[in-house]
């Protein structure tokens, strides 16, 4: 065998292994979807899942249709989609902010959403809206112009990673702010729907909100597929990047904005989750390495399995109750972001 | 194969109010390796980026057939800037595939793998291929770069003190390597190039620099001459002659005060 062939060969491996990875990643959220599925206060054997699902919305059995079809899957479908959107957002703020630490929260965005949120809460039912639907536009709205806010303020002065993180950590503190404003003025009342909003739940979800939130998703991903190789060539650094014909300040431009439209569409339904957009890419990358063809889909697979997870998991502690999968989240995201932290250190050394 | 010329014509360089280069012109043909000397703070870095197209400038700067050049495009040139730390998890081979980024799809064909690997091979990278980019020594690294750069086949190599974190041998391997590139592919290899024994016995042609003027400009043995030295650096040498070749730089020992 040649050294050329030897190394192709050792190329393809490599490919086939990282395809294998994001396979078993699909398997398991799928596994997971329909683990939720079943899972819920009136209980459900999985052959009346299956049968329920194969059925139909009109399926023949009224309660269990109405059970899965319209309060289960909605919340599984959520997950799913919340945790992609999440997981895909956190790779590409990792990528373009250089930084490991970087999340879709990093540059204000969930304190944007929130402190709109509060502000529909609170004033939203002078609006002639539909209730359902004040708080996610007031919420997307929000975060869009803290995306815009800071792409002004990186554009007047100056596009490195570092002002970046700057104009947004005072975009952070600046909504946070007006956030706290808020709850401060509130009623108990009206604080506490806020505060249970912030926490982040899926059981705001319907159908509504998933096909809002999939049609954002799908309409980012041909921009997101676009820029894999860029994005991969992004994390050799600036300087060689735009050595390699890369307009660096232009694709991170578009990451910025494409990284607001999957954040707002992700929290604007189900309110701020922790941790997903964290520590997916983390995973992700300590599974198929940096190439953005494999770490893009990764990312956004495993932010589906630790929501879906969260959210079995919060159904199983709590039957019935209302344990919101932002708290279960960020409490297990802490453990696995060691765990993780701690696996690349041992193999790297 | 037709002669390509870089013209640099009056180019300038200003920033914060100082004029970091100016009046730099300079033409250079194909099939050459050309070494940018100078000291510290000359201006070698900032006329390569400019010539690379990577930072503003005045003037003119135009590639192509002698006088019908315009300004090199960016796949005209294969551009390295200095001390690109690398910190990507990604494998040797990963990282020189991605400076054919441009023509890379969904799927890695196998001319692509074959094209990187025969560029490590040439730098004796081969047993590297599968290592981590991290897992490198600054001057592993530094040959990996080299590498993507010279996968993308460009007419135009600007490097920025490519062999500065290389031992001896290597640097050289490097020059006689740049040297049969540029005359198989009708290339120009313009270099950053610190140490002055090296530039006097690969460059094919010197460009001196000092306090953002081009001082001299021609063959290393009339470039580095004891007076321009001494101009430049402020530093007293000898010339040492040798049999067949061109003379040794030996800086005078230095009195302490």
């Amino acid at each position: 065998m040649t050294v050329d062939t030897r190394h192709i060969a050792g190329y393809r491996r490599m490919a086939f292994k990282r395809a294998l990875a994001l396979g078993g990643a699909i398997f398991v959220m799928l596994w997971l979807v329909i683990l939720d599925l079943s899972i819920g206060p009136s209980g459900m054997p999985l052959s009346d899942v299956i049968d329920a699902v194969l059925a139909g919305p009109d399926g023949a059995d009224r309660a269990t249709a109405t059970i899965i079809w319209y309060l289960r899957m909605p919340q599984s479908l959520m997950a799913v989609i919340v945790g992609m959107c999440l997981g895909i957002a956190g790779l590409q703020m990792q990528t373009i902010l250089d930084n490991p630490l970087a999340s879709p929260f990093t540059l204000g965005f969930s304190a944007a959403a929130g402190f709109g949120a509060a502000l529909s809460i609170m004033f939203g039912a002078a609006l002639p809206l539909p209730e359902y639907l004040i708080t996610p536009i007031a919420a997307f709205a929000m975060t869009i112009l803290a995306c815009l806010i800071v792409y002004g303020m990186v554009h007047a002065l100056g596009e490195t990673p570092e002002i970046l993180v700057l104009c947004g950590i005072g975009v952070l503190f600046l909504f946070q702010s007006l956030q706290s404003l808020l709850q401060y003025l509130a009623s108990p009342e009206i604080l506490q729907q806020i505060v249970f909003w912030l926490f982040g739940s899926l059981l705001k979800a319907n159908w509504t909100s998933v096909a809002v939130t999939s049609l954002v998703a799908l309409a980012c991903l041909p921009f997101i597929l676009h820029d894999t190789w860029k994005l991969t060539v992004l994390r050799l650094g600036d300087a060689n990047a735009a050595s390699l014909g890369i307009s660096v300040g232009r694709l991170r431009r578009r990451s910025f904005v494409l990284i607001a439209l999957l954040t707002a569409a992700a929290v604007s339904f189900v309110g701020t989750i922790g941790f997903v957009g964290l520590v997916a890419p983390h995973v992700a990358k300590a599974l198929v390495g940096e190439d953005h063809r494999f770490a893009i889909p990764l990312s956004a697979m495993v932010g589906a399995v630790i929501l879906a997870s969260a959210s079995v998991f919060g159904k199983l502690i709590s039957p019935g109750g209302v344990i919101p999968v932002g708290i279960i989240t960020a409490v297990a995201g802490i453990p696995m972001l060691f765990l993780v932290i701690y696996a690349r250190k041992r193999r790297s050394s | 194969m037709k002669t390509q010329t870089l013209a640099i014509r009056d180019l300038g360089v200003r920033r914060a109010g100082c004029d970091i280069l100016s009046g730099v012109s300079c033409s250079l043909i194909t099939g050459q390796v050309v070494g940018v000397i100078g000291p510290n703070g000359a201006g070698k870095s900032t006329l390569l980026s400019a010539v690379a197209g990577q930072s503003g400038f005045s003037g003119a700067v135009s590639w192509g057939a002698s006088g019908t050049g315009a300004r090199p495009k960016s796949s005209d040139i294969g551009y390295m800037p200095q001390s690109c730390k690398v910190t990507a998890s990604l494998t040797v081979l990963e990282t020189v595939l991605l400076g054919t980024h441009e023509r890379l799809g969904w799927r890695v064909s196998q001319s692509d793998i074959a094209r990187a690997t025969d560029i490590l091979a040439e730098l004796s990278l081969s047993h590297l291929a599968s290592r981590c980019m991290t897992t490198l020594s600054g001057g592993q690294q530094q040959l990996v770069l080299l590498a993507q750069r010279l996968v993308r086949q460009p007419g135009l190599l600007v490097l920025d003190e490519a062999t500065s974190a290389l031992d001896m041998s290597h640097q050289i391997s490097v020059l006689m390597l740049l040297k049969r590139y540029v005359v198989r592919h009708n290339a120009l290899a313009l270099m950053a190039i610190h140490d002055l024994n090296i530039a006097m016995q690969y460059a094919d042609q010197l460009i001196l620099i000092h306090d953002g003027r081009l001082v001299h400009q021609d063959a290393p043995e009339n470039v580095l001459s004891v007076a321009n030295i001494r101009r430049c650096y402020g530093l007293d040498v000898d010339l040492v002659a040798r049999a067949g070749g061109r003379p040794v730089i030996a800086p005078r020992p230095q009195v302490m005060a």
